[in-house]
C-alpha cells in the first residue's frame, strides 16, 4: 500500500475518534507509527510531537509533521486533510441539525459521557510521551515542573517550551 | 444560532480572519479564535461563540478546527468552509513542513538534539498539566474516575487500539451518563 494511502487511512480513522481534540489520539498515533510500523523511534516521536506543539496552529499538526517526515509536502497535506476533514464534516452536519433543536438533551449526555474518556485518553497520551522523552533526572524534572506550571498557573506554553529547550541545550 | 453580521462573509474575509488565528495561535488556537471572532471582527457575540464552541467540543476532532468549518459553511457553504479551514491551516502547515525539513537535516547534531530533548520533556509536561486540568472537574464523581481508569488500563496495560478502546468504553460511559442526567 502506498505511503500516502497509509497516511490517509491512519489519520482519517483517528479523526472521528479524537474526542476532546487531537491529543486524545496521541496514544494511538504512537502505537501505529512507533510500535507497529517503526516509522520513527520513540525518541523521535517525542521530539516531533514537541515541535508540533511549539509551532503555532491547532494541535492536529501532529498529523502534519508525521506526514511531512514520512512523505514530504504531499504527506503533510494528505495527513492533515485526513485528520481534519471527517470531523469537520460531522461538525457541519450536526450543527445544521442543531439549529433546529438546540437544547437537545442528547448533547448533555454525550458530553458527560465523553469527558471522563477524554481525561483518560489525554492522561494516557501524557504518560506515553513522558516515557519517551524522560531519559534522565533533568528531563523528568522539566516534565514535572512544566506540568505543575500548566496545571496551576497561566504562564504561556511557549515560555515553558522555550525554557525546557534552553535547559536541555545548556545541561544535557 | 445565527451569525451577528447581517450579510454573509466573503471567502477572502473567512480566509484572512482564520489565517490570523492560525499564524498567531502559539500554544493553542482557542484564545486567538475567540479574540478574532468575538472581539475584533464581531462575527459572533460572546454567547453565540460559547454555544458554538460547546457544540464543537462535544463532537470528535479539534474544537477550533470544527468551529472554523462550521462558521465557514454558514456563510459560504462548502467552499466557505474550505476557505476558512485553508486560512486556519495554511501558515501552521508551511511552518511545520519547514521545521520537519530542518529536523531531518539537523536533528541529530548534538546541540540540536539536546535542545529537542528539553523541548520534548517540556511538551510532555504540557500534556500532563492539560490532562490534569481536564480531569480535575471531571473526577469529582467516582463513576468518572472509574471510566478514566478503565481507559488508562486498556491503553497502557493491555495496549488496545483506540477504536477498540472506544468500542468498549463508550457504551458504558454513555449508559452511566444517561442514568445520571435523566
Amino acid at each position: 500500500m502506498s505511503l500516502l494511502l497509509q497516511l490517509a487511512l491512519l489519520f482519517g480513522k483517528l479523526s472521528l475518534l479524537a474526542v476532546g481534540g487531537a491529543n486524545a489520539t496521541v496514544s494511538e498515533i504512537t502505537r501505529q507509527v512507533v510500535t507497529l510500523r517503526h516509522w520513527v523511534t520513540p525518541e523521535q516521536f517525542a521530539q516531533l510531537y514537541a515541535i508540533s506543539n511549539a509551532a503555532p496552529g491547532p494541535n492536529v499538526l501532529i498529523s502534519t509533521i508525521i506526514g511531512a517526515q514520512m512523505a514530504g509536502i504531499p504527506g503533510a497535506v494528505v495527513a492533515t486533510l485526513a485528520m481534519v476533514v471527517p470531523s469537520c464534516a460531522l461538525a457541519v452536519v450536526v450543527s445544521m441539525g442543531f439549529e433546529r433543536h438546540r437544547d437537545a438533551s442528547w448533547r448533555r449526555v454525550v458530553q458527560a459521557a465523553l469527558l471522563p474518556i477524554t481525561a483518560g485518553l489525554v492522561l494516557a497520551a501524557a504518560i506515553i510521551v513522558a516515557r519517551q522523552s524522560d531519559t534522565g533526572w533533568l528531563t523528568v524534572a522539566i516534565t514535572l515542573v512544566v506540568a505543575a506550571a500548566t496545571f496551576r498557573t497561566k504562564i504561556h506554553p511557549l515560555y515553558l517550551l522555550g525554557g525546557g529547550a534552553a535547559l536541555g541545550l545548556l545541561f544535557l | 444560532m445565527r451569525a451577528s453580521t447581517a450579510s454573509p462573509l466573503s471567502h477572502s474575509a473567512l480566509f484572512t480572519g482564520f489565517f490570523q488565528v492560525g499564524i498567531l495561535g502559539f500554544g493553542g488556537v482557542l484564545p486567538m479564535a475567540r479574540r478574532m471572532i468575538v472581539d475584533e471582527r464581531r462575527w459572533l457575540s460572546q454567547t453565540e461563540f460559547n454555544e458554538l464552541f460547546s457544540l464543537c467540543q462535544s463532537l470528535p476532532g479539534a474544537n477550533v478546527t470544527n468551529l472554523t468549518a462550521v462558521l465557514g459553511m454558514r456563510h459560504q457553504g462548502v467552499t466557505g468552509a474550505a476557505a476558512a479551514l485553508a486560512g486556519l491551516l495554511a501558515a501552521p502547515m508551511v511552518i511545520i513542513i519547514l521545521l520537519s525539513d530542518l529536523y531531518g537535516r539537523y536533528g541529530t547534531l548534538p546541540p540540536v538534539r539536546h535542545g529537542l530533548a528539553g523541548l520534548a520533556a517540556a511538551a510532555a509536561g504540557l500534556l500532563l498539566g492539560t490532562a490534569g486540568k481536564i480531569a480535575l472537574p471531571v473526577w469529582k464523581a467516582w463513576r468518572n474516575i472509574g471510566v478514566s481508569a478503565l481507559v488508562l488500563a486498556l491503553i497502557l496495560a493491555l495496549h488496545l487500539s483506540l477504536p477498540l478502546t472506544m468500542l468498549l468504553v463508550l457504551p458504558l460511559s454513555l449508559a452511566l451518563a444517561w442514568r445520571v442526567t435523566s
